[in-house]
C-alpha cells in the first residue's frame, strides 16, 4: 500500500455497495464463515437425500474396544469420538489441521483427527489418550514423564502432544531432544511452554525405554 | 516443618489432564442439549434494517432464535465498597442490530444439531444497511476521517460546569489538525492532541543537556490472543439457577460479571471452571458470549452448547492493542538519560477502551529511571474486534516502542548494552509515574533489577556473545540483544479459606481460575506450610461454584501469587491463632507458649494433634468452626464460609497487611539470533531470562512463565499481527496459519531462565507476580538481536517480517509504510 492509497482510505467506506463489498470478500479470499465445524448429531439426517448413499452404521476398533456407531458420511473422527464415544480427552483447537490438539493414533501413526473421516477408519486401529493407561491406571511412560517434569500449563493441548509423541517413539525410540522436538512440532502450545514439554516428553521417551535417573 | 514454598511438587489435577479425564467446557454434555451458532456481520459497521426468521422458525430441529433486542439490559455493578459503576450502554454486548466490526454476532439459533443451526441461519433474510467505517486509527484521526460510530472515534466525558461531578463516558469525536500531520510521509508519528498528558522534572534542561537526543518512530500490530480452547460455554438451567460451563480466568469473579450480564442475582448463578484453555487476558471474567447459550436455554427450555469456532474466536475471543509510539530520548555521554519524551497512539475496538496506552509510560519510567520524563497518549476506536487485556497490557507495546531506541543509543555512546541498561536501572523503592495529587511520585515496593541483569549475564555469557555479535559468516550474522522488562505484579485485600477437619487434612478452598499457571494450587501451599502438614495432607477444592469459595482475586496482571499467598497467610494465622487459644484451654498454659508443627500443636512436653484441635474446635464452636466469621471479610467469603461452619477448625481471614508501595516485577532477557542477509530469514538461536519477583514460590511454575511468556513475547517480534482488507474493512487473518503462534521449533531448544529469589520486604511471603514481565522481555531481546546483527534502522515496527528485513537490506533503509495499521 502507498501513502496515497492510506490518504484516500477515509472517502471509501460510503462508497461501498454490498455487491462491491462482497466481490472485494471473494477476491481477498476471506469470508465470515460459519459452515465450518458443524456437529451433527443424525436425529435429522434420514429426512434429507444424500447422493453416493455410505452405510451409516459402522464398526470401530477404539482403543482396543470394537464400537458400533453411528456415523454420517462427512463426520470426522474428532466429532465421532468426542460425540459418539464420549472420548472428550481429544480436544478440538481449531478444527482444521492447524494445531495438532486432536491428534489421535490411526494404526499407530499420529493423525489430526479433525482432518480424517471416520468411515475412513473402518478397518484401522484407532488409540486416544483415554487408552494410553493400562487398565489398572498405570500410565504409559511418556504419561509418566509428563507428571513427573509437571509438563504443560493449559494443557488444552497435552493431549495432542501426548499422542504425537507416542507415535513418533514407535519409530523412534531414542530420539534427542532435537528430534522429539521436530516429530511433536505438528503440534501447537499457546501457552508457550515448549521447554518444560520438551522436558517432559523427552523425560517419557527415556522411561519408554526404561532409562532410570539417579 | 515441612517446607512447601520453593519446592517443586505435582498439582493436583495434573492426573486427569494427562489421561483426558479433565473436563473444559466442551467435554461436557448434558441430556437433550441443543447446539447454537451464530449469525455474523459481514461488514465492519452497518445497521440491520430488518430481519426475517419465518424461514428459519419453520425448520424441523430449529428450536429457538434470539436476537439482541432479547437481551436483558446489563446491571450496573456495585463495587466492594458500595460505589455503583454505570453499565455501559455503548459498550460490547453478545449480540448487536449494530455491528461495529465484521465477525461481530448480531443472532443466534438453538437447535438439534448444528448442521440444523447452520441451515436455519442461511435461511434467515438479514436486510442490512452498510455504515461509514474505519480500520485505521491515523486515518481516522484526520480532520476529515471517518470514525467507527455516528457518535464519534473516541471515548471521554462532556465537559460540566465546575463542582458538579463528572458526565457518563461517551464516545465523542477527537480529530487532529492537517497540521499534525506534516511529517506524516518521512515516517514521523504525528502528534496532536492527546486524552492523556503527564509530566515531571525539566524535559527542556534536560534535552539541552543531552551529549545525544533521538527521535524515533515505531508502530507494533494488533494481535489475537490465540487461546487454544475457543470460548465455547454450555449452559442450562435448574428452577432459577443458571448453570454454565465455561472457561475464565477467575472462578468467583466470573460469576459477578455473568450476575450483571444476564441481571440476575448472585446466588443464582452456578459456573463450572475446573480446566480453561488459556487466558493470556482475554477471559479475565468470562466471555460475555456465554449469555447466548444461557438464554437460549431458557428460551428453549434445554440445556444449549455453543462451540467458538477457530475464526469466531478471531473475531470475538480478544486483540492486544496495536500501538504507534514516537519517542524522544535524550542521554548524556555516560548513557544516563536525561529526558525521555513519549506519544502512544494506542488502537481500540469501537467498545470499551482498553488502558494499554495510557498506562504504558508509568513502566517506562520505572524502568529507565529517567530524571525527567512527559508522556501523552490518545486511544482511538475503529471498526475492529474488542480489544482485550493481553499478558502484560500497555507495558509490553510502551516498551517494544521505547527498548530500541535505549539500544540505538548504547551503539552510538559506544557503551555496553547489559551496562546501559545496568545504569539506568531502579532500585529498591523506585519511583515511577507522574506526581499524585499529593504532589509526590509513587514507588513501588521493591526492585532487584540490577541483580537480574547481572545473573542473566552471566548465565547467557554476555561478554562471550556480544564480541561475536554483529560478525558475519557467509550470508549470515549473528546478534546479541538484552531487554529489561517490568509490570505490576500483586492486589491486595483478598479472603483466605480452609477446615482442618477431625480427619487431620486441610481441606482448602480455592476461588482462583485454573488456566495453566498452577496459582490455583501454588499459593496454598503457604498456609499448609504454616500448618505444619505434608501436601499429600491438603485437599484442595477448586471450579465449581456451587461449593463453597471465598472471595478471590482474577488471574490476570500477575496479581494472584502476590494477593493470594497474603491471603493463605491470613487465613493460616488466624488457624493458627485458634490452634494455640485451644491447645492452652484443653491442656494449660498460655496460646502464646505453644508452636504449631509437624500436624500438631505444642509446647513443651504438652501437644495435641491438629485432628485433635479440629475436634475441640466443632465442640467450642463460635470463630474456632467458622459459626462467628469476621467481619472485615468479603460476602462472598462469609457465605462460603458459612456453609462450611462446624465442620473443623476454620481458618478465615482477610489480607489486612500493610504494604508501603506498588507491586512491581521485572524481567531480563537475552537473545541471541542468525540472520542470513540473503534471504531475510532470522532464527532465534538461544534465550535465557532472569526474573526479579520476589520469593518464588513453585519453581518449575515459575520456569514456566517466564520462559513461556518470554516465548509469547516472542511471537509479537516473529509473526503475530492482524491483517485487515484496508478498502473493505475485513479481516484477512483469521486463522492461525494467517497470524502464526511460534511452534516448538521457532524457538530455541536449550533456553534458561534463573531468578534473583530476594523476598519482597513489603508482603509476608515475599512472593510477587511473574505473569507479564517476561513478555517485552522476550519480544526485545529478540528485536534487540536482530538490530545488534544488522544495524539501526533496518526496522520500524514490529513484527519483524523476513520481507521487510530483506526490502531493507536491499535498499538501505526501512522500505514498509510504518504507520497503517493491520498490514
Amino acid at each position: 500500500m502507498s501513502h496515497d492509497d492510506a490518504h484516500r482510505l477515509h472517502d471509501v467506506p460510503a462508497s461501498v455497495s454490498r455487491r462491491n463489498f462482497i466481490k472485494g470478500v471473494i477476491a481477498g479470499g476471506a469470508g465470515v464463515s460459519t459452515a465450518a465445524y458443524l456437529f451433527r448429531s443424525g436425529t435429522l439426517v434420514s429426512g434429507q437425500a444424500r447422493t453416493g448413499a455410505v452405510e451409516r452404521l459402522i464398526t470401530l476398533t477404539v482403543n482396543g474396544q470394537t464400537r458400533r456407531v453411528d456415523v454420517a458420511p462427512q463426520e470426522t473422527l474428532a466429532n465421532t469420538l468426542r460425540y459418539k464415544l464420549g472420548l472428550t480427552g481429544t480436544k478440538l483447537g481449531c478444527d482444521r489441521a492447524e494445531c495438532g490438539a486432536c491428534t489421535v493414533l490411526v494404526d499407530d501413526v499420529p493423525r489430526y483427527s479433525c482432518s480424517v473421516l471416520t468411515h475412513s477408519v473402518r478397518t484401522k486401529k484407532v488409540q486416544t489418550i483415554e487408552g494410553l493407561a493400562d487398565p489398572d491406571g498405570t500410565l504409559h511412560p511418556v504419561q509418566a514423564g509428563v507428571v513427573l517434569e509437571q509438563g504443560f500449563q493449559c494443557a488444552f493441548c497435552m493431549s495432542g502432544f501426548i499422542m504425537a509423541t507416542v507415535g513418533y517413539l514407535k519409530k523412534h525410540p531414542s530420539p534427542t531432544r532435537e528430534e522429539l522436538a521436530h516429530g511433536v512440532s505438528g503440534n501447537l502450545c499457546r501457552c508457550q511452554d515448549y521447554d518444560k514439554i520438551l522436558t517432559a516428553l523427552h523425560r517419557g521417551s527415556e522411561l519408554a525405554r526404561g532409562v532410570t535417573r539417579g | 516443618m515441612k517446607k512447601l514454598v520453593g519446592e517443586n511438587y505435582t498439582t493436583p489435577d495434573l492426573l486427569a489432564k494427562v489421561t483426558g479425564k479433565a473436563r473444559y467446557a466442551e467435554d461436557f454434555r448434558a441430556d437433550g442439549m441443543l447446539f447454537a451458532k451464530l449469525l455474523l456481520s459481514p461488514l465492519p459497521h452497518a445497521r440491520i434494517r430488518s430481519v426475517d426468521t419465518s424461514a428459519a422458525e419453520a425448520m424441523p430441529g430449529v428450536r429457538a432464535i434470539l436476537r439482541a433486542s432479547e437481551l436483558p439490559a446489563p446491571a450496573d455493578t456495585v463495587t466492594d465498597l458500595g460505589e455503583t459503576i454505570r453499565a455501559n450502554p455503548m459498550g460490547e454486548r453478545a449480540l448487536t442490530d449494530e455491528p461495529v466490526y465484521a465477525g461481530e454476532p448480531v443472532l443466534a439459533v438453538a437447535a438439534v444439531d448444528e448442521e440444523t443451526a447452520v441451515a436455519a441461519l442461511e435461511a434467515i433474510q438479514v436486510d442490512w444497511e452498510p455504515l461509514p467505517f474505519v480500520v485505521d486509527p491515523l486515518v481516522s484521526l484526520r480532520p476529515d476521517g471517518p470514525s467507527p460510530r455516528a457518535e464519534g472515534n473516541t471515548w471521554g466525558r462532556a465537559p460540566v460546569e465546575s463542582g458538579k461531578p463528572p458526565g457518563p463516558l461517551t464516545v465523542m469525536p477527537l480529530k487532529w489538525k492537517a497540521e499534525d500531520f506534516a511529517d506524516y510521509d518521512q515516517g514521523k508519528m504525528p502528534m496532536g492532541e492527546p486524552q492523556i498528558d503527564w509530566n515531571y522534572g525539566d524535559l527542556e534542561a534536560g534535552f539541552k543537556n543531552a551529549a545525544l537526543v533521538l527521535d524515533e518512530t515505531f508502530s507494533m500490530a494488533n494481535n489475537q490472543h490465540h487461546v487454544l480452547e475457543p470460548r465455547t460455554a454450555l449452559a442450562y438451567w435448574r428452577g432459577d439457577k443458571l448453570h454454565v460451563h465455561t472457561g475464565t480466568q477467575s472462578a468467583v469473579q466470573t460469576v459477578a460479571s455473568i450476575s450483571r450480564w444476564m441481571n440476575i442475582p448472585l446466588e443464582k448463578v452456578v459456573l463450572i471452571t475446573e480446566y480453561t484453555g488459556g487466558g493470556f487476558g482475554s477471559r479475565a471474567t468470562g466471555a460475555v458470549i456465554c449469555m447466548v447459550p444461557a438464554i437460549l436455554a431458557k428460551k428453549a427450555n434445554a440445556p444449549v452448547m455453543l462451540r467458538i469456532t477457530r475464526e469466531e474466536e478471531q473475531y470475538i475471543g480478544g486483540i492486544r492493542p496495536g500501538m504507534h509510539g514516537r519517542v524522544k530520548a535524550g542521554f548524556a555521554k555516560d548513557g544516563r538519560l536525561t529526558a525521555l519524551d513519549l506519544f502512544l497512539i494506542g488502537e481500540n475496538s469501537a467498545y470499551e477502551a482498553q488502558g494499554d496506552a495510557n498506562s504504558g509510560g508509568r513502566f517506562i519510567s520505572l524502568l529507565y529511571q529517567p530524571p525527567a520524563m512527559r508522556s501523552r497518549s490518545i486511544t482511538v476506536l475503529t471498526n475492529t474486534p474488542p480489544r482485550r487485556a493481553q499478558s502484560q497490557p500497555g507495558g509490553l507495546q510502551a516498551i517494544m516502542i521505547v527498548e530500541p531506541v535505549i539500544a540505538k543509543a548504547a551503539r552510538q555512546l559506544g557503551i555496553d548494552q547489559v551496562e546501559m541498561r545496568r545504569l539506568n536501572a531502579p532500585e529498591g523503592k523506585a519511583l515511577w509515574g507522574p506526581a499524585g495529587r499529593d504532589g509526590k511520585r509513587g514507588y513501588i515496593t521493591s526492585a532487584f533489577l540490577k541483580e537480574a541483569l547481572d545473573k542473566g549475564a552471566e548465565l547467557f555469557d554476555w561478554k562471550t556473545r556480544q564480541a561475536r555479535s554483529g560478525k558475519r559468516t557467509g550470508s549470515t550474522v549473528r546478534g546479541s540483544g538484552v531487554a529489561v522488562s517490568s509490570f505490576v505484579a500483586g492486589s491486595t485485600g483478598f479472603d483466605g479459606l480452609f477446615v482442618i477437619k477431625p480427619d487431620g487434612k486441610m481441606y482448602v478452598k480455592s476461588g482462583v481460575g485454573n488456566l495453566g499457571t498452577e496459582s490455583v494450587f501454588d499459593v496454598h501451599r503457604v498456609a499448609a506450610e504454616m500448618m505444619g502438614l505434608r501436601w499429600d495432607q491438603v485437599e484442595v477444592a477448586w471450579g465449581d461454584t456451587s461449593h463453597p469459595l471465598p472471595w478471590t482475586c482474577v488471574s490476570g496482571g500477575s496479581q494472584t501469587t502476590h494477593a493470594m499467598t497474603r491471603a493463605a497467610h491470613a487465613a493460616a494465622s488466624d488457624a493458627i491463632a485458634k490452634a494455640q487459644e485451644i491447645a492452652a484451654q484443653t491442656l494449660g498454659g498460655s496460646p502464646a507458649s505453644y508452636r504449631v508443627a509437624d500436624g500438631r500443636v505444642s509446647a513443651g512436653g504438652r501437644s495435641m494433634s491438629l485432628a485433635d484441635v479440629a475436634k475441640k474446635a466443632i465442640e467450642l464452636g463460635g470463630k474456632y468452626d467458622g459459626h462467628t466469621l469476621p467481619e472485615n471479610i468479603n460476602k462472598v467469603t462469609t457465605t462460603a464460609a458459612t456453609a462450611l461452619a462446624g465442620e473443623g477448625l476454620m481458618g478465615v481471614a482477610r489480607d489486612t497487611y500493610p504494604r508501603d508501595g506498588t507491586t512491581v516485577s521485572f524481567v531480563a532477557g537475552f537473545a541471541e539470533v542468525e540472520v542470513d542477509v540473503e534471504t531475510g530469514n532470522y532464527k532465534v538461536l538461544d534465550y535465557t531470562a532472569v526474573g526479579d519477583s520476589g520469593t518464588i514460590i513453585h519453581p518449575r511454575a515459575y520456569g514456566a512463565q517466564v520462559l513461556g511468556r518470554s516465548v509469547l513475547g516472542m511471537s509479537h517480534t516473529l509473526a503475530l499481527k492482524t491483517v485487515y482488507d484496508q478498502h473493505y474493512g475485513v479481516a484477512l487473518a483469521t486463522r492461525l496459519h494467517q497470524s502464526r503462534p511460534p511452534t516448538i521449533l521457532d524457538v530455541p531448544r536449550n533456553m534458561k531462565w534463573d531468578a534473583v529469589n530476594l523476598p519482597d520486604p513489603e508482603t509476608p511471603v515475599g512472593a510477587r507476580g511473574i505473569g507479564e514481565p517476561p513478555v517485552a522481555a522476550g519480544a526485545c531481546a529478540v528485536m534487540n538481536a536482530i538490530a545488534a546483527a544488522l544495524g539501526d534502522d533496518v526496522f520500524k515496527r514490529a513484527p519483524v517480517t523476513l520481507d521487510s528485513l530483506l526490502m531493507a537490506l536491499e535498499h538501505g533503509r526501512p522500505m514498509q509504510e510504518p504507520l497503517t495499521a493491520h498490514i
